[in-house]
This record gives structure tokens, C-alpha cells and sequence, in this order.
């Protein structure tokens, strides 16, 4: 009888047509490839030296790091990845409008769904494990390679698997709890392997799952995995596009570590510069800040802005800080505005842009200068990632950014209350 | 046998690829001169100074962060022959064997500017500043062969992928 599996060996498997376990290298099928406007250029080049035809349907192009364009560089760029488009008839090509942060828009147009085999030119691509899918990041020259074979190689990775227990108290989010677990194991503590997570999962919103996924990556993890279950269903029924299916661990599933976390004893958390292992809970923060960023493949969903307008509704941004909120994608900005949230955020004094990586990278729309600091609901805080290489970033929940906009520093919108 | 010998470039943990190239520099018109911006925000003036063949030395967790093929391309635009470190971050390591870079996982005791021979087919460090020698075990098979065929596209090339 065959040795029990966990869900990245049970998908890779399938992928492969190869009974595979953790450690092995197997060649397998890809069912989607994402490029943007950053990583595509090097792919195309590639790609069109080897003088084959591209698998078009698996191929996604979305323009989100640069676009709207910034400047003349990036103009050219994007058109690069407009021709390359056009002359391929890629039909997955997003323009301006039609587009948003790359991994919100894998979701929103139903690219992404349980038990699929993605890789994105991009690292945060594990996002799409919050639903189930073994997803991950690769180097351009891989992603064309994909362009032409429609596969790749993989090494199966072990799995940590992640137990959890409890359910967030009010105002305690996705965020803080990965937060917490890269803190606890380090921006290397999953390098080459895949989190698994289980346990009472229903206590995690489908969107914080996706918050989770996405900074598998922060801990040098391949991905990030959470089972599919009811609330994966109607999260993506609206959207999904084809078939999918669902895959659980087997009970005798053979992982290389466990973890537990109970979500009832998570405070709300800030990683502090210049690694995301550097996590405090905000309760000890005592930061000023120059701005505050909502947006970004990591918390630039609709739930986010939620929470973020719930804080803020009523209140006025600090007189000393910019406030800056990016919806993820055109989906999650249309949403906003139907319920109210864009006004709220603007009568409070904020700045609101169309969707956009913009700032989360040091692209455009919100860059810092020398000395400045910003709590952002992104997921890096390295040396000048928002700009200047001496401004800082403080990485947080939603939350706790629309609290720290209002207050003028960190701090935990559960504070507010007495203060403001 | 083939080696690579050069000035040895110290670095920390975690090196991450927003470092080694920042994100403003990644437009496609800079990706012939990418060598010009290396490490620019963490050490200014490094990127002009590098000679050809010289090798990065560091901890833990190279590489981290971003995917962009655009960090090992341009160490190697930049001259460097090696990066030696204890570990790296995983979408780094697989560019680079794709790109053409060599990366050695190896501790390997040697200060800034020490002179630094890597022997590959031996798994030798020789660092010659302090006549000390360190090893490190090969590649699994597979990724040699990637690595001797010149990366994935080769491979692609030669109808054996
Ligand atoms: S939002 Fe930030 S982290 Fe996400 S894809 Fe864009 S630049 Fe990368």
C-alpha cells in the first residue's frame, strides 16, 4: 500500500502522471502561467528564441507593477507586453481598466481555484493556495518555458503543516496570524517547502486565507496551502473559470514539522523594518508615521477595505499623514464604491487611486522619502522597498493601518476608541 | 578542471533581491546595463568597483523576496563568477541555474576582499588569503545536467525538456 500524501504531494502527482512524494523531481502539466509587465519582457524574449508556439489558453499577461504608466521606461515596457500580445493572439491580456494587482485579478476572473497547478513570474503567485491551489513563483526564463511547453519541473516539497485551533477575536485578522508565524520561524523557515494548513479552518474568511497564502513567501516558502471547503466553494462560484477539483491530505499524510497556533490568543501584529520576521504586537508599537498604505495583492480585497472603512468612518486622517488606499482590482474597487467605502475613505481625507501596485513595491503613486515611515498592509519591508533606501515600512492589518492614518502612529484601532 | 577565482564581496543574512537590484531599475530599457545598479541602495559605488570573476560571499537565505530574473542577471552583467552562501532563497536559486550563475551552498570563513578560488567539479572552496579550504556536496543529478546543458531554455533547445 502506498505512503499517505499531503495535498502539494497529491497535486503535484496528478500534475505529473508520477506517484510522487516530498523530495522528488517531477516534470509537470501547468494549467496556468502569469506574467506582468516587470517579469514579462524577459519571458518574451526568451520565449520567442526558441521558435515555438505558445500555449495561449494557460497564458495570462497582466500589466499591474508599472501601469498606468509612470513614465517613458515604463510606457515601452508595457507596450512590449501589449505587442507580445497581440502578436500571439494571448486573449488572457488585461489592459489599463481591465486590470489590477496580478494576483487579485488570478481570483476575481477565475484563473485561480482549488487543486490547479499555477506559476506565476512573480513570488507573492502562492496566493492562490488560500484556495486550494499548489501555486508558486518562478524567473521569467521559466515562465517561457512555459509559454512553450505547457510544463516545468518541480522538486515535490515536504510540507509544515499548520494546525489551527480557536477563532479571531474582533480585530484580529489573516494578517496577524502569518505575521506571528514568520515571526516565530523566520524569513527561512519554510525555504523549499509548502505550508499545509489545517485544523478548523472555517475559522479563517476565505479572503484571509488568501492573506496567509501570499506571504508563504515571506517565510521562503513554495507555498501555502489551505484545503478547499465550503467557503472556498462560494467564494470563487461566481467566477471560477472551468473545472476544478478538491484535494485533502491523507490522515496518514508525512509532514517535516507541525505547528499550532489558537487564533483566540493572536493580538493584532506589526512587522517592523526590515524583514517580515520582525513582528511585534501592536500594543508595544510606539511608531509616528508619514503615511499609511491600504492595497496590495496581500490586503487590497474588498474584506480589507471593509475593515479599514469601519475604522475610519467618521474620523479624519492625521494632519501629519497621507493616506493611501489601492483596491486590488477593478472588481474590488466597483464593490467599494456600491457600498460606500471610497467615499468614506475620502471624506476622512484619504487619497484614492484605480487599482495598481504603485507604491507597494517603490513603483509610483506614494513613494517615501529619505526618513519617512509608513505602515502598509503590503507584505515586504525591506531597505528602501517603498522608496528612499533610509524610509522605513511597518508591515500590518488593515485595521491597524486605518487606525495608525487617523492616530498619527501605530497603533491598534481598538485604542481609537479612547483617543479620537 | 575549470575554476573561478576572484575577490571575495562579504554580505549578512538575507539578502534580498530588492538589494541587489531595486524595484525602480526593472524596466526593460536598463536590462542590457543592469551592472549599474547593483546593490545601490545598500552599498553605493560596489556596482562600479566589482572586477570580473569577483565572488559574494554571505549568510543565510540569499536571494529572498522577489521572483525578478533580473537579480542574478545582473550580478553576472556585473562580472560576479559566484555567489557562495549557506543557503538561498528557492525562485533565486532555480534563476540562477537557469541564467547561468553559479551558486555554491557552503560556509566559508573569509573576510571582505580575501581571495577566493571556487572549484566546482571538486565542491572546493580554497580561500588563499588564509590557505583554508572548505567542501560542498554536488547539485542532484537532475540540476547538474541543467546546470552542464546551460539552463531550461537550452535544454528546451535541444528537444530534451
Ligand atoms: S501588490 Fe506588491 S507584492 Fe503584490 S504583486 Fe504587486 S508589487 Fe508584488
Amino acid at each position: 500500500m502506498s505512503k499517505g500524501k499531503t495535498i502539494a504531494e497529491k497535486i503535484l502527482s496528478d500534475k505529473s502522471g508520477v506517484d510522487a512524494y516530498a523530495g522528488q523531481i517531477v516534470n509537470a502539466q501547468v494549467d496556468y502561467v502569469m506574467v506582468n509587465d516587470v517579469t514579462g519582457p524577459i519571458a518574451f524574449r526568451e520565449f520567442e528564441e526558441l521558435g515555438m508556439e505558445p500555449v495561449r489558453e494557460r497564458m495570462v499577461l497582466i500589466p499591474d507593477h508599472y501601469v498606468p504608466n509612470k513614465d517613458v521606461a515604463s510606457a515601452e515596457q508595457a507596450k512590449e507586453m501589449r505587442e507580445f500580445a497581440r502578436r500571439w493572439g494571448i486573449d488572457n491580456y488585461f489592459e489599463v481598466g481591465r486590470s489590477g494587482v496580478c494576483h487579485q485579478l488570478m481570483v476575481d476572473e477565475g484563473f485561480a481555484a482549488p487543486g490547479r497547478l499555477i506559476v506565476g513570474a512573480d513570488s507573492h503567485t502562492c496566493t492562490y493556495g488560500g484556495l486550494g491551489a499548489f501555486s508558486t513563483g518562478v524567473g521569467s526564463t521559466e515562465a517561457a518555458a512555459v509559454f512553450a511547453t505547457g510544463r516545468l519541473w518541480f522538486k515535490v516539497p515536504e510540507s509544515i503543516k499548520v494546525n489551527i485551533k480557536g477563532s479571531f477575536r474582533p480585530g484580529v485578522g489573516g494578517k496577524d496570524l502569518i505575521i506571528r508565524i514568520i515571526t516565530d520561524i523566520g524569513v527561512d523557515g519554510a525555504t523549499y517547502k509548502a505550508f499545509e494548513f489545517s485544523g478548523d479552518i472555517s475559522a479563517v474568511p476565505v479572503s484571509d486565507r488568501l492573506t496567509i497564502a501570499n506571504m508563504a513567501i515571506e517565510a521562503g516558502g513554495k507555498a501555502g496551502i489551505f484545503p478547499c471547503d465550503e467557503m472556498t466553494e462560494e467564494y470563487i462560484k461566481e467566477t471560477v473559470r472551468g473545472e476544478w477539483t478538491s484535494y485533502e491530505a491523507d490522515p496518514d499524510a508525512v509532514y517535516s514539522a507541525e505547528l499550532e497556533y489558537d487564533l483566540s490568543e493572536l493580538e493584532p501584529m506589526v512587522a517592523y523594518p526590515h524583514l517580515p520576521e520582525n513582528g511585534r504586537p501592536v500594543s508595544e508599537a510606539d511608531v509616528k508615521i508619514d503615511q499609511a498604505w491600504l492595497g496590495s495583492c496581500t490586503n487590497g480585497r474588498i474584506e480589507d477595505l471593509r475593515i479599514a472603512a469601519e475604522v475610519i468612518k467618521g474620523r479624519k486622517v492625521h494632519p501629519d499623514v497621507r493616506f493611501i488606499v489601492v483596491p486590488a482590482s477593478p472588481r474590488v474597487f466597483n464593490q467599494a464604491m456600491a457600498e460606500g467605502l471610497l467615499a468614506i475613505f475620502m471624506d476622512a481625507g484619504a487619497y484614492v487611486s484605480g487599482p495598481t501596485c504603485g507604491a507597494c513595491l517603490g513603483g509610483h503613486m506614494g513613494i517615501l522619502a529619505a526618513g519617512e515611515r509608513c505602515v502598509a498592509s503590503t507584505n515586504r519591508n525591506f531597505i528602501g522597498r517603498m522608496g528612499h533606501k533610509d524610509s522605513e515600512v511597518y508591515l500590518a492589518g488593515p485595521g491597524v493601518v486605518a487606525a495608525s492614518a487617523v492616530a498619527g502612529k501605530i497603533v491598534n484601532p481598538e485604542k481609537l476608541e479612547e483617543v479620537f | 578542471m575549470e575554476s573561478h577565482r576572484g575577490k571575495a564581496w562579504r554580505f549578512e543574512d538575507h539578502v534580498d533581491t530588492d538589494q541587489i537590484i531595486p524595484a525602480e531599475r526593472l524596466v526593460a530599457e536598463n536590462l542590457s546595463k543592469m551592472n549599474e545598479f547593483v546593490f545601490e541602495k545598500v552599498r553605493p559605488g560596489m556596482a562600479q568597483k566589482i572586477n570580473k570573476g569577483d565572488i559574494i560571499l554571505a549568510g543565510k537565505n540569499f536571494g529572498c523576496g522577489s521572483s525578478r530574473e533580473h537579480a542574478p542577471r545582473s550580478l553576472i552583467q556585473a562580472g560576479v563568477s559566484c555567489i557562495i552562501a549557506e543557503s538561498f532563497a528557492r525562485i533565486f536559486f532555480r534563476n540562477s541555474l537557469n541564467v547561468g550563475l553559479l551558486l555554491v551552498e557552503c560556509k566559508v570563513d573569509a573576510s571582505e576582499g580575501d581571495d577566493i578560488e571556487v572549484i566546482p567539479k571538486a565542491g572546493k572552496v580554497i580561500n588563499h588569503s588564509t590557505g583554508e579550504e572548505f567542501n560542498f556536496p554536488q547539485y542532484p543529478e537532475f540540476v547538474s545536467e541543467l546546470v552542464a546543458a546551460g539552463g531550461l531554455m537550452s535544454l528546451i533547445k535541444e528537444g530534451r525538456f
